[in-house]
């Protein structure tokens, strides 16, 4: 062995360069654009009620209201008959146990205005919750809409005995999906759980 | 007793010339689903529906899932349109962990939910053709059906539960020249069909027992909130592959198929107007479909939500506007996933039609709905 030759491996250890790091390329940040339309649309709600109503988003084709329970009815009857919306698509509840409340989700669009036609209104309130449901008979009750849209009939029970709202006017606060001996909780609050899991 | 029932238990009192029946939930005229019918000698007082025969918790199975393990079941309620079903989902899933889809990988999907759609039609005019007595229009579709099954097997794997939507594209590509093949059988396909109308829809005695039962006018049609096939038959211009297309149905030539009676015959025919047109579209999609290129975009092993989030995405399915509500913590499972299907919606309509009508219309009037028990329950 000859002192010209070097071991590779012992020089590789002393002298190599690290490899150049990769860059990072941060995400550029896109302005957030919202469109003119939707905007309109929130626009005419929070003129009419002022601090009532608060805006949850505005996107594409859909516009978030948040409205208090006391002031839910009279936004929905303004968003039929001042803004065009003619249905209700879907009516879901949305538990939060940490916040000691339920959310009841109304999605409205509109078959008659072509305007309207792509957009889809989400009306959002909130009813107290109780940790010890007594369906019907506690203080988890929201107005219903029924009497504004009729197509939430049938959501609205749905809600009702999903999550225990009840509707205060709803004309067939029946059970629909569940058994009638049904006995437990409202079954897709978050504190019913699955066995296993 | 000073025992207060709770809400809905009250007892109803019913007139002495007043029968109440129960149709179902065994009963091959309502699929798994009762219907407590009020009536005065032949004539409906009123109906009452009472599904929940197969409810399945599908909407609180899916707040126990990842995202990904969330596809095989959700497709469940209705196996026969297992695409379309899983659709509204897989859009909002992409929404909410922020991913793209390639070009190509919309077209797979305007592709296999058409299929899809003609499949689920198809099964629906067998059920429908049988109730009404028409033993050939239960065979017919039941056999053509296969043809379009035959394609989705080459391409899924499954006949029917095909869990082939994934967040990110398609699960996998389509089979080497698949387009010759799909192009021959649904050809074939649409010419088979046409010969539907000789022997079902101009049928004197099909027409005799549909025609003007069951009217649902234009007005009540949007006050009800239906959808697809009950909404466009009462004479509302409504397709969401037109009104808010998605994917690539906006570079597609689609025509909506409507009518403006709202009975029982302009129900039944739209379905089948309704697969003529996925047969254009189809053709349309094989010329314009990329010819290669990637159908799945890669996906991190446990894909989160970017945080606070919610998102309503819907798609015109066989049955009409599906919709899925997506709220998202910034966990790897969804919060909350809620399915706003169309049998459900459409369902609010029955009582009001059959009152009224003739308990022997009852059957005509009920499969005219394009309802799908299962996929109410969900």
């Amino acid at each position: 062995m000859s002192t010209e030759t070097e071991n590779p491996n012992a020089d590789d250890t002393s002298e190599v360069e690290s490899p150049p790091k990769p860059v990072v390329k941060k995400p550029e940040i896109v302005p957030v654009v919202i469109p003119a339309f939707e905007k309109s649309i929130s626009d005419k709600i929070v003129e009419k009620f002022g601090d009532k109503v608060e805006v949850g988003f505005v996107k594409e084709d859909r516009v978030r209201i948040n409205v208090g329970r006391e002031n839910v009815h009279d936004v929905a009857e303004f968003i039929r008959d001042g803004l065009n919306y003619d249905h209700v698509e879907s009516v879901s509840g949305v538990d939060y146990p940490q916040d000691n409340e339920i959310e009841v989700v109304y999605h409205i669009g509109s078959y008659d205005d072509s305007s309207l036609a792509r957009q889809i209104l989400v009306l959002a309130t909130r009813a107290q919750r109780e940790t010890n449901p007594i369906p019907g008979n506690d203080a988890t009750r929201l107005p219903t809409l029924r009497d504004v849209f009729y197509s939430v009939e049938f959501h609205e029970r749905e809600v009702f005995e999903m999550f225990g709202v009840f509707f205060e006017g709803h004309p067939d606060n029946r059970r629909l999906l569940l058994p009638e001996d049904w006995a437990d909780l409202p079954p897709l609050r978050k504190d019913f759980t699955i066995k296993g899991r | 007793m000073t025992f207060k029932l709770p809400p809905g238990l009250a007892l109803q009192k019913v007139d002495e010339r007043i029968m109440t029946l129960n149709v179902g939930p065994q009963h091959p005229g309502s699929g798994h689903m009762r219907l407590i019918v009020q009536i005065d000698g032949d004539y409906i007082v009123a109906c009452d529906p009472d599904p929940g025969y197969v409810h399945r918790g599908e909407e609180k199975m899916a707040e126990y899932r990842n995202y990904i393990l969330n596809i095989p079941h959700l497709e469940r309620p209705v196996i026969h349109d297992s695409c379309n079903v899983l659709y509204p989902y897989v859009l909002g899933a992409e929404e909410i962990i922020g991913i793209e889809v390639s070009e190509r990988a919309k077209y797979v999907r305007v592709i296999a939910s058409e299929l899809n759609r003609c499949i689920y039609i198809m099964y629906w005019l067998a059920i429908y053709g049988i109730f009404l007595g028409h033993s050939t229009m239960f065979m017919w579709p039941a056999g053509d059906r296969e043809l379009l099954i035959d394609l989705m097997e080459k391409i899924t794997g499954a006949r029917v539960t095909h869990a082939y939507f994934v967040p990110g594209g398609v699960r996998n590509d389509l089979p080497p020249n698949f387009e010759d093949v799909c192009l021959r059988q649904v050809n074939y396909f649409e010419k088979r069909i046409k010969e539907y109308a000789a022997i079902f829809y101009d049928n004197p005695i099909l027409i005799a027992r549909t025609r003007d039962t069951g009217v649902l006018s234009r007005q009540d049609a949007i006050r009800y909130g239906t959808t697809g096939s009950v909404l466009r038959a009462s004479g509302v211009d409504y397709d969401l592959r037109v009104k808010e297309p998605y994917d690539v149905y906006e570079e597609l030539d689609v025509h909506t198929n409507v009518m403006k009676e709202g009975d029982s015959y302009a129900r039944s025919k739209i379905p089948w107007l309704d697969m003529l047109e996925s047969c254009n579209i189809i053709r349309q999609a094989l010329q314009k479909i990329p010819k290669s290129g990637s159908v799945r975009t890669k996906l991190k092993p446990n894909p989160k939500g970017k945080g606070l989030d919610s998102v309503y995405k819907r798609v015109e399915s066989g049955r009409g506007s599906l919709g899925c509500y997506i709220v998202s913590d910034g966990k790897v499972e969804p919060y909350r996933v809620k399915l706003s299907v169309p049998s459900f919606r459409n369902l609010i309509a029955l009582p009001n039609l059959l009152r009224g009508e003739k308990l022997g219309n009852m059957p005509s009037v009920y499969w005219s709905l394009n309802y799908w028990p299962v996929e109410a329950d969900r």
